[in-house]
């Protein structure tokens, strides 16, 4: 077997073994489905009947696309949480003296995290459907928005990995990322618009990587006012583009640093 | 006499973890086909050397080889001729059993139908197959354990290497699991078995390494080993701790060493050379002393008598970074 087959071939058993996870504990089932519902519901109806849109635009259409964002963003911590359990059960050092590709076991992980926000991702556009989000656009471009939104979530799955294999406890995963995670997904314009914030919150908001996710598929689903003024700052003006740089130098990074660290890695 | 090749090669191992010294120049070869049992309490640095040789962790200084293979060098070469169980039972709980062996076989990358086959073999084998597909979270430590070994077995490796197999494991599944062990070394398995018991060690293992603080203090057979520490041991266990004296003066005479006398537990160990017959003398010389005798019985020597003779010192529990894990410690009949 070629190197690249062997390491195709063991990543997709892992991924495998981790889908069977997802289908043997309910929680992850919960948590990748019922939380984001619970999101569009809450953020709709309290949010929405006090946040007003520039525009005109129903809070439905303009809150929807950040509530995916801000899901994929929080769901990529299951990578990091999930390799950390690996970890201290001692199956990392299974797998680690096993003759299989170096990369398999991270390649499998952040693709079967990558199958679970396709699910997740189906579930809150049903749900958004419900409560008055409207896809505005063509078909093409809101398949181009679902990989946008899926695209950055990978990336940020391979930033969790890394912390994951770092911190090696699946709660402390939990809990630190949530110190970054928490802020950046909300000090953006994920639930409201950023144009009232001050200054300082305002500057990082529109270079925010996660405001880009938002514009670029609030873009490409069409929850924008035709004829709006364009966003403040390039990168909310291309969007798409500022999220590929930020995908490209997370997985540049993080790929790399990801598997450097789980080869040297034991479950001491 | 057949001249064996070694197939495992250590020469002048050495390990730091921070200030922590876990291997000191370790030394030791295992003849191809043969079981050595290493030795040691907890934090002695065996399961380094274990990690060492099955390539999850790098050496500070020296040489490993297994089948002649450089574990740095030739690493997946060596991934791919061994086989490892470690301490805690490296099973995927929420993998049924069958599920568990099928995606081992799949990693050392059997056909699919060759790693299921080789998957319900190993069940069979293993008393398992009644268990094949349930989520391994539903086994008994010695169900998973069971599985761990038989996960390790599926590339029929020539090298087999069991960190601590039996810890935490209760007495049945302690015996069924030396006896699965006894058949792989019938078969010409080549064994590496760390263990903190002598009596396994002694059951087991042709060889032994006794290892203490990162080195070595002793090696040779089970006889060899208790040929050094000599006879056997008797115990009593009194009710006052003040008789402790008077029972070691008096018993003397039956003992070819000073008793070992613990004023906390009041209980005192005599070496003797000898048999049952000797339990009957030595209550005889307490005849009319007024001691008061709880418990009294005839043992094998165990680790820490070893470790008492060749270094001094009871064998301790100094846990170091290599033999330390986030999870919590399952309770080891039998150790002190």
């Amino acid at each position: 077997m070629t190197a690249l087959a062997m390491a195709v071939s063991d990543s997709l058993t892992i991924t495998r073994r981790n889908l069977i996870k997802v289908k043997r504990v309910p929680d992850l089932i919960v948590f990748a489905t019922l939380s984001p519902i619970m999101f569009v519901l809450l953020f709709r109806y309290v949010f929405g009947s006090a946040i007003p849109v520039p525009g005109g635009l129903s809070y439905a259409e303009f809150l929807l696309p950040g509530i995916f964002a801000q899901t994929v963003v929080f769901g990529s911590t299951i990578t990091g949480a999930s390799l950390a359990e690996d970890l201290q059960k001692g199956l990392i050092d299974r797998f680690r003296s096993l003759p299989m590709a170096r990369s398999a076991v991270l390649v499998g992980r952040t693709v079967a995290d990558l199958l679970l926000n396709v699910l997740t991702i189906a579930v809150m556009m049903i749900t958004g459907f419900v409560v008055g989000w409207r896809i505005n656009t063509s078909i093409g471009e809101a398949v181009l928005g679902v990989l946008l939104l899926l695209t950055f979530a990978y990336a940020m799955s391979w930033v969790m990995a890394f912390v994951g294999l770092l911190v090696r406890t699946p709660e402390v995963v939990n809990n630190a990322s949530f110190i970054v995670i928490f802020p950046i997904t909300f000090i953006a314009n994920t639930f409201v618009p950023i144009d009232n914030f001050p200054s300082v919150l305002k500057t990082f908001a529109e270079w925010n990587p996660v405001s880009a996710v938002v514009q670029g598929a609030r873009e490409l689903f069409g929850n924008v006012v035709p004829g709006a003024p364009e966003p403040n700052g390039w990168a909310l003006q291309n969007p798409v583009l500022y999220v590929f740089i930020w995908v490209a130098v997370f997985l540049a990074v993080f790929v790399p640093l990801a598997v450097r660290t789980y080869r040297r890695t034991a479950s001491r | 006499m057949t001249v064996m090749t070694d197939a495992i090669v250590v020469e002048g191992l050495a390990k730091r973890f921070g200030v922590t010294t876990a291997l000191d120049g370790v030394d030791l070869t295992v003849a191809e086909g043969s079981v050595l049992g290493l030795l040691g309490p907890n934090g002695a640095g065996k399961t380094t050397v274990v990690r060492i040789l099955t390539t999850l962790l790098l050496a500070d200084a020296g040489r490993a080889e297994v089948l002649g293979l450089d574990v740095v060098r030739d690493a997946d070469a060596v991934r791919a001729s061994i086989g490892l169980t470690g301490q805690y039972a490296a099973v995927d709980e929420y993998l049924t059993g069958f599920e568990n062996l099928e995606m081992v076989g799949r990693l050392y990358h059997l056909p699919k139908a060759e790693a299921r086959s080789r998957a319900g073999e190993l069940l069979e084998r293993f008393d398992l197959s009644g268990a094949a597909d349930r989520p391994a979270k539903t086994y008994s430590g010695g169900m998973r354990r069971r599985l761990d070994i038989a996960a390790s077995l599926i590339n029929r490796p020539r090298i087999l290497f069991l960190d601590e197999p039996t810890t935490g494991l209760d007495p049945r599944s302690r015996l069924a699991m030396w006896e699965f062990i006894a058949e792989l070394a019938d078969g010409g398995t080549t064994i590496l078995l760390t263990t903190q018991y002598l009596e396994e060690a002694d059951r087991l293992a042709d060889r032994m390494v006794v290892i203490d603080r990162g080195r070595v203090i002793a090696r040779g057979t089970g006889d060899d080993l208790k040929a050094q520490v000599g006879g056997q041991r008797l115990e009593f266990t009194l009710s006052r701790a003040e008789d402790l004296t008077e029972v070691a003066a008096r018993l003397r005479p039956l003992a070819f060493e000073d008793a070992r006398t613990d004023e906390q537990t009041r209980r005192l160990s005599l070496p003797v050379h000898g048999g049952t017959e000797l339990l009957a003398e030595a209550l005889r010389l307490l005849e009319g002393s007024g001691v008061e005798v709880l418990d009294v019985g005839l043992r094998r020597p165990d680790l820490d008598d070893v470790f008492l003779t060749l270094t001094g010192h009871a064998a301790e529990d100094v846990p170091t970074a290599d033999e330390t894990t986030s999870e919590p410690v399952p309770a080891a009949g039998g150790t002190r």
